[in-house]
């Protein structure tokens, strides 16, 4: 069993669901146009992550192995169903915004992934870890990704910060470059792609320069886990 | 063989018990969430409706004076057209209309179309849309001022010969770059127009 620290690391980069394991492009792709956007949908990921995680490890004795996809995939709708609900009734133009890509977490192939590659085979608290650290490691690169993308393309930041904390957060939208005409290529899905190519191609330089000291060593390398 | 039988009939237990687990989760949810969802819905359409027709020109509940027309020749294709009655003192003032473009560049174009009793038009806004951003999505308030330029017009101002965009020859600017969903607009609020036009006595009528 890995410890927590290495499930943390696992998740928020070594394995990191977007840049690594490349699993739910859709939602990360076409919801990280700005950074609010991306936040709101990466803490609902996150939540999934965490409660699908902690229910597929609890019954994870009493499902056999054949019929254990059909009990994730219920378990994940029922709880992606409810958040849904729950924002509806909570952030509701958050929601509205958000819209369709709440339904669209239990497609997210990143949540069915940690429950079987992960969840199904450990105890519950490293599980909830596991789907903390993935969640956080998903909504890291919706933020970044998006915070890019609004930058370039509309030149704010946090620009509709009210939707997710309320009238008080209004003037929290930093006007990056005043009168920006915007750039429409990075609002748009193209920009998605663009964008994270070149986020992973960053990630790729940082886990060389990282390796660099100790290239004595074996050089080791991760293979990520297919889910 | 017994074995085979007795497990298949363990494991569809155990997905019936599942799918049990998750209707009572769902449930659960729903009844505490449903009535603030519900009140969510209400408000949201409120605060578009207040924007174009302000509390203090009405005196009734907008949400509860409504009419549902489906009118194919009015609104071209087949829909079903909400119209909320503005009244004071029972006298009607103002009619909003919340018919849909459907030929947007991306889909159908979701609008309210706020029409005085006079039959000139209080304002238009897009409601709902995927229209291209940065080009199609200037019919949004927030983007830019576009369809403030229908307010105070009717179906003389322009004559109905101009109510087209000017690249059609009308008078109602397209956008560099997007001339399909101003289009879509401008056609939309003619036929809403002229559909208050054809049947305006018919909903002056005070019911209910």
């Amino acid at each position: 069993m890995d410890s927590y620290k290495q499930i943390l690391k696992n998740g928020l980069w070594d394995n990191n669901q977007a840049f690594v394991a490349l699993l739910g492009l859709c939602p990360l792709l076409a919801v990280s146009n700005t950074v609010i956007n991306g936040l709101g949908l990466g803490i609902a990921t996150t939540l999934t992550l965490i409660l699908s995680n902690a229910v597929v490890s609890l019954v994870r004795h009493q499902v056999g192995s054949e019929i254990r996809l059909p009990v994730f995939v219920l378990i994940i709708a029922s709880i992606v169903t409810a958040i849904e609900l729950i924002m509806n009734a909570f952030f509701y133009e958050l929601y509205l915004i958000l819209g369709i890509f709440i339904p669209l977490i239990v497609t997210n192939c990143s949540i069915i992934g940690r429950a079987e590659a992960f969840a199904s085979k450990n105890p519950m608290l490293a599980s909830c870890i596991d789907g903390l650290a993935m969640g956080l490691g998903f909504t890291c690169a919706l933020v970044i990704l998006g915070a890019a993308r609004e930058v370039l393309g509309s030149g704010t930041l946090f620009a509709n910060a009210h939707l997710m904390f309320g009238e008080a957060a209004r003037d929290m939208t930093i006007y990056v470059i005043n009168d920006y005409e915007g750039f429409l290529l990075a609002i748009l899905p193209p920009g998605a792609f663009i964008g994270l190519g070149l986020l992973i191609a960053l990630k790729n330089v940082i886990d060389k320069r990282l390796a660099k000291p100790s290239q004595q060593a074996v050089t080791v390398t991760l293979e990520p886990k297919k889910a | 063989m017994v074995d085979n039988k007795a497990f298949m009939i363990k494991s569809g237990w155990m997905l019936g018990l599942f799918s049990l687990i998750g209707i009572g989760l769902v449930s659960l949810t729903h009844s505490f969430t449903h009535q603030q969802i519900a009140e969510n819905e209400r408000l949201f359409v409120l605060k578009n409706l207040h924007e174009l027709v302000p509390n203090a020109l009405h005196d009734n509940d907008l949400l509860a004076d409504t009419l549902h027309v489906s009118d194919a020749k009015a609104f071209g294709k087949q829909q079903d057209v909400t119209l909320y009655r503005a009244t004071k003192n029972g006298q009607l003032v103002a009619l909003i209309a919340a018919p849909t473009a459907p030929d947007g560049y991306n889909g159908s174009i979701k609008l309210l179309v706020a029409i005085k009793e006079n039959g000139e038009l209080i304002g238009v806004r897009a409601v709902a849309h995927h229209e291209t951003p940065g080009l199609g999505d200037a019919i949004d308030t927030n983007k830019s001022g576009w369809v403030y330029a229908f307010n105070g017009r009717s179906l003389s101002d322009p004559d109905v010969k101009h109510w087209r965009v000017k690249r059609d020859g009308g008078d109602f600017d397209q956008f560099t770059g997007a001339t399909i969903t101003p289009r879509a607009v401008v056609k939309m609020v003619l036929k809403t127009l002229q559909y208050y036009q054809a049947n305006q006595d018919k909903l002056a009528k005070t019911h209910g």
